[in-house]
């Protein structure tokens, strides 16, 4: 099949808006996350800008807020509609959608060799269904009483009432709505991934030969498929405990002066049924961030990936045992403390091969020629908070020791160096390495230093802090702990983490500068910028349909020939330390066996 | 109006960033606008990997050393000695391997920077390395596994026939706590919300003669030394019974009945007298006076100076006042609990009004 067949005419419609073609769509998933993601972290500058001065009003709270800021003082309630939906955005929309719907829409028919998804309409689907509930969350934020604000957990009964808080009322509906809209976008968009993987490669992509990308979007996609599905079944029926009068989680609730006549369900249900996704979803946020950063560093050190089989099976093995650590989350929820250990356990387990990917990361830096451009940088970044969040996971993962510091902040700090500020990092390692083959421009990369330098700062300065407040016993989702004396010594530092916030905020600014700017302005990309091995570089940089002109390419080496020399000691190709995926072994060349 | 404000910052920043742009290119030297890492970013960058580093460390040092008064107190439970020490070692272990790691991380990237004629090893498996990094993880974990899962057992498994220990009812509504006392007979009367009637705020079974003689308070008081095991029952949505001081946290959940249980040892009397109490008070009455000169000058009252008490807070989002569910404890000798306890109305004086 060759890409003549592909060409139809086109109009603007069916370019740039209902575009079937895998490049468009990723340019679409990314800007639309990078738009929720402008949403959320404003959101968290708002919450935190609360608890840094807890006393004081903001004339841009009123601003802002309207009604819920009188006179620029937040009603606790928006506060913790401010975080529920800075939790949801950053989580689902931001580094699900953006991250993974961005690049394994790029990447997989890219890096595999082949013309698009399986089914280009499906993902055209799966698009339009994550842009419709994305409005449907910034919808929620007008909504009379208030949005969604029982946390991203949306534990019943508080969020099953909308006697409970405002924000259980029309707002929990849309949040509901939003949601299960969203899982159909990412089932129908895993389903295609895992589809194309398994049927589309090029001849010689062989499994062995993937590159770690599509290994981690290929894996994320199956989790994807196997928890996403729960998580709608638990939306399904708090939707029905909600309007129909059922009592899956409710039993024995008086409230308002009135007895509710629900019996026999329990809200700890619903815990298992969230986190059975939950957790997976940590990892399907984070996994792809990895395979990314496992690309970048590979192809900047000049060096093969070390250990790429280790590095499977870690993938392989995290996947897995994702699925059965979810009870971590609610060692005190009263489940029975017998399986309190059989999750501690398994969730220690997990430690192992995370552990593994990160010192094959620090090795693969050693005797590198390392080039440092702006997606390297990143790539560092993310293998270090990776491991600074990765570590205090060992605590909260031991049940004993999560009694004292479950839901308070040193959790927040822990989750959003292991998976929010690493897997951030990840999406802006692959938009500054892959920003040249979406736009067929490069991103200035003096810019890209300064976002990464006072980001790195930013987000260490913000969140390492945070595990002591959180040692000091402060929850999290409180409005002010101005009621509790005890905690009056932590405010200097809580104002110390908000102006870190504000400083990691504006380096944010010249990152959406950079990117906008050099999509019309930037210097013209030439066809291999970072002169890398894989197969999206041997495409045009002006997008065609069906991604090559001319044949598909084919494959005759793994992804990480970087610096491989022959049994002469001279590089495979004379005078490139590199060696596409297309090039032919030759005689005189070890063979590698992953 | 708003409208051309923004616009206007819109408009500035953009300039702002296109000017700071062309200034980077100068000064670091790289206006080949390749845009590409060359040589002389490949120097600079590698260098500020290693100042990172030092960041790092210093940030975590500077943390250590200025918010180590942030840990709580030496627990004030029997377990919770044992908790201390189990987090101890953790937080050891976790900072030798932390400084380690990034230590290596940023090193290698400072070490191997790129130079124009370096070459990359072509060095992708070593079979014996990744096994040594699989095992030495392997074993320590499973020494904090095996540690932590023995205190967790201990923990956890209530002895629910020990005739000594004191049974209360720890019951949360939004927004506020109850402690219900057993009263003489030790044995808490049934209780369910559907009873909730009236000064019944509690929903106790009128009907159940364990009930009669149990006692309802609103401060949580525990003799020093006794077991203590709650029972814990919620009147409307989630919440989380934490006691941070003893080491201790349930969530309260509707429809069901949660336990926790732990030994006091050290009374209030005796927590306010310890040096680390006694200059965490200190500090904490200083900065009340700074704000309360700042309030007074604006006219309002001054706050109270700080005395400290044990508190259990509520640690479970359960709606607009969550940040403000506490209950104080009080821990105190048998018989200063026995004077108080016998000073409070039981139920049954209590629906007799
Ligand atoms: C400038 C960057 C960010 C700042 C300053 C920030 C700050 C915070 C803080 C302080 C909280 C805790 C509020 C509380 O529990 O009372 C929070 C909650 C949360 N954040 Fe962030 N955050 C940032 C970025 C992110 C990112 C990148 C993610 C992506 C995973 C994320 C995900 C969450 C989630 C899931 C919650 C929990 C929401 C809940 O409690 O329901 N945040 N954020
Ligand atoms: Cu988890
Ligand atoms: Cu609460």
């Amino acid at each position: 099949m060759s890409a003549e067949h592909h060409h139809h005419k086109e109009t603007f419609i069916t370019k740039y808006i209902f575009s079937e073609d895998h490049k468009m769509i990723a340019k679409q998933y990314l800007i639309t996350g990078l738009l929720m993601g402008i949403i959320g972290i404003a959101m968290s500058l708002l919450f935190r800008l609360q608890i840094a001065w807890p006393e004081q009003s903001f004339a841009i709270f009123e601003v802002l807020l309207g009604k819920w800021a009188p006179e620029g003082v937040m009603d606790p309630n928006v506060y913790l509609a401010l975080v529920t939906i800075h939790g949801t955005i950053m989580v689902f929309f931001v580094l699900t959608a953006g991250l993974s719907g961005t690049f394994s829409n790029l990447l997989i028919p890219l890096q595999i060799g082949a013309r698009d998804m399986a089914s280009g309409f499906l993902n055209m689907v799966s698009y339009w269904l994550f842009f419709l509930s994305s409005i449907i969350m910034v919808l929620s934020l007008f909504v009379e009483a208030g949005p969604a604000a029982a946390g991203w957990t949306i534990y019943p009964p508080l969020s099953a009432l909308p006697q409970a808080m405002p924000g259980s009322g029309l707002g929990m509906t849309l949040w509901l709505v939003s949601m299960a809209i969203f899982i159909a976008s990412s089932l129908i968009g895993s389903l295609n991934y895992v589809v194309t993987v398994l049927n589309l490669r090029t001849e010689g992509m062989s499994m062995s030969r993937l590159p770690l990308t599509i290994w981690t979007f290929f894996v994320t996609a199956i989790i994807g498929v196997i928890s996403f599905p729960v998580l709608l079944s638990a939306a399904l029926l708090l939707i029905m405990d909600r309007s129909f009068g059922t009592s899956f989680f409710l039993s024995d609730i008086f409230i308002q002066g009135e007895v509710l006549h629900n019996q026999g369900g329990s809200p700890v249900l619903f815990e298992h049924l969230f986190w059975f996704l939950g957790h997976p979803e940590v990892y399907i946020v984070l996994l792809p961030a990895l395979g990314i950063t496992s690309e970048v560093i590979a192809t900047n050190a000049r060096k093969p990936i070390f250990g790429y089989r280790a590095m499977v099976i870690s993938i392989i093995a995290i996947a897995f045992l994702s699925t059965i650590v979810w009870g971590h989350h609610m060692f005190v929820s009263g489940m029975n403390p017998f399986l309190g250990s059989v999750f501690t356990f398994t969730t220690l387990l997990i430690a192992i091969p995370s552990a593994v990917k990160s010192f094959n990361y620090i090795t693969t830096l050693w005797k590198g020629n390392l080039q440092f451009n702006p997606a390297m940088l990143f790539s560092i970044g993310l293998v270090s908070t990776f491991i600074t969040g990765g570590l205090t996971g060992i605590i909260l993962g031991d049940s004993t020791l999560d009694i004292n510091v479950h839901d308070t902040y040193f959790v927040v700090a822990h989750f959003h160096l292991v998976m929010g500020i690493s897997a951030l990092y990840g999406l802006f390692a692959g938009v500054y390495h892959w920003f040249p083959k979406m736009f067929g421009r490069m991103l200035n990369k003096n810019l890209g230093y300064v976002h990464f330098w006072i980001t790195a700062i930013g987000a260490y300065g913000v969140f390492f802090p945070m595990h002591f407040v959180g040692m000091a016993g402060l929850p999290r989702r409180y409005y002010t702990y101005t009621n509790f004396p005890y905690f009056d010594d932590l405010a200097d530092t809580n104002v110390l983490i908000t102006l870190f916030a504000l400083l990691t905020a504006s380096a944010q600014l010249v990152f959406l500068y950079n990117f906008f700017h050099s999509m019309f302005y930037g210097k013209v990309a030439s066809k291999n910028p970072w002169k890398s091995n894989t197969l999206e570089w041997t495409t045009p940089v002006e997008h065609v349909h069906g991604n090559w002109p001319g044949e598909l390419p084919k494959v005759y080496r793994w992804a990480y020939d970087y610096s491989k020399t022959d049994n002469d000691g001279n590089y495979i190709i004379e005078g490139q330390d590199f060696t596409p995926q297309t090039f032919p072994m030759k005689d005189n060349e070890e063979i590698l066996h992953h | 109006m708003t409208f051309f404000l923004i616009l206007l910052i819109v408009v500035l920043l953009g300039v702002t960033f296109w000017q700071l742009s062309n200034f980077l290119a100068i000064t670091f030297g790289n206006s080949d606008n390749s845009q590409v890492a060359n040589n002389a970013d490949n120097q600079k960058q590698g260098k500020f990997m290693l100042y990172f580093v030092l960041f790092l460390y210093a940030l975590m040092a500077f943390c250590f050393i200025e918010y180590y008064s942030y840990f709580l107190p030496a627990a004030s439970s029997e377990h919770g000695v044992d908790y201390d020490r189990l987090m101890q070692i953790s937080v050891v272990l976790i900072m030798f391997v932390q400084i380690l790691t990034q230590g290596f991380l940023h090193f290698f990237a400072y070490k191997y920077k790129g130079k124009k004629d370096q070459k990359a090893t072509y060095y992708a498996d070593n079979n014996t390395l990744e096994m040594i990094w699989t095992i030495i993880p392997v074993i320590t974990l499973a020494g904090l596994i095996l540690y932590g899962l023995y205190t967790w057992t201990t923990i956890m498994n209530i002895d629910e026939d020990d005739e000594d220990a004191l049974i209360v009812e720890l019951y949360a509504y939004q927004f506020g706590w109850r402690a219900r006392y057993a009263g003489n007979d030790n044995e808490l009367g049934k209780a369910n919300v559907r009873f909730i009637e009236g000064v019944n705020t509690l929903g106790v079974d009128k009907s159940d003669n364990y009930a009669m003689d149990d006692i309802i308070t609103s401060e949580l008081h525990l003799p020093v030394n006794k077991r203590v095991i709650f029972k814990m029952r919620s009147q409307d949505v989630l919440h989380s019974a934490y006691m941070p001081f003893f080491r201790a946290q349930m969530n309260v959940v509707p429809g069901m009945i949660t336990e926790f249980s732990y030994i006091p040892t050290q009374t209030t009397e005796e927590i306010r007298l310890s040096d680390f109490m006694v200059e965490k008070v200190e500090t904490i009455n200083n900065i009340r006076r700074d704000k309360s000169k700042l309030l007074l000058a604006k006219g309002e009252e001054a706050l109270e100076p700080y005395e400290f008490d044990y508190y259990l807070l509520c640690n479970k989002i359960c709606g607009a006042s969550h940040f403000n569910m506490q209950m104080k404890i009080v821990v105190e000798s048998e018989s200063d609990f026995k004077n108080w306890i016998s000073e409070q109305k039981t139920f049954k004086q209590v629906v007799s009004n």
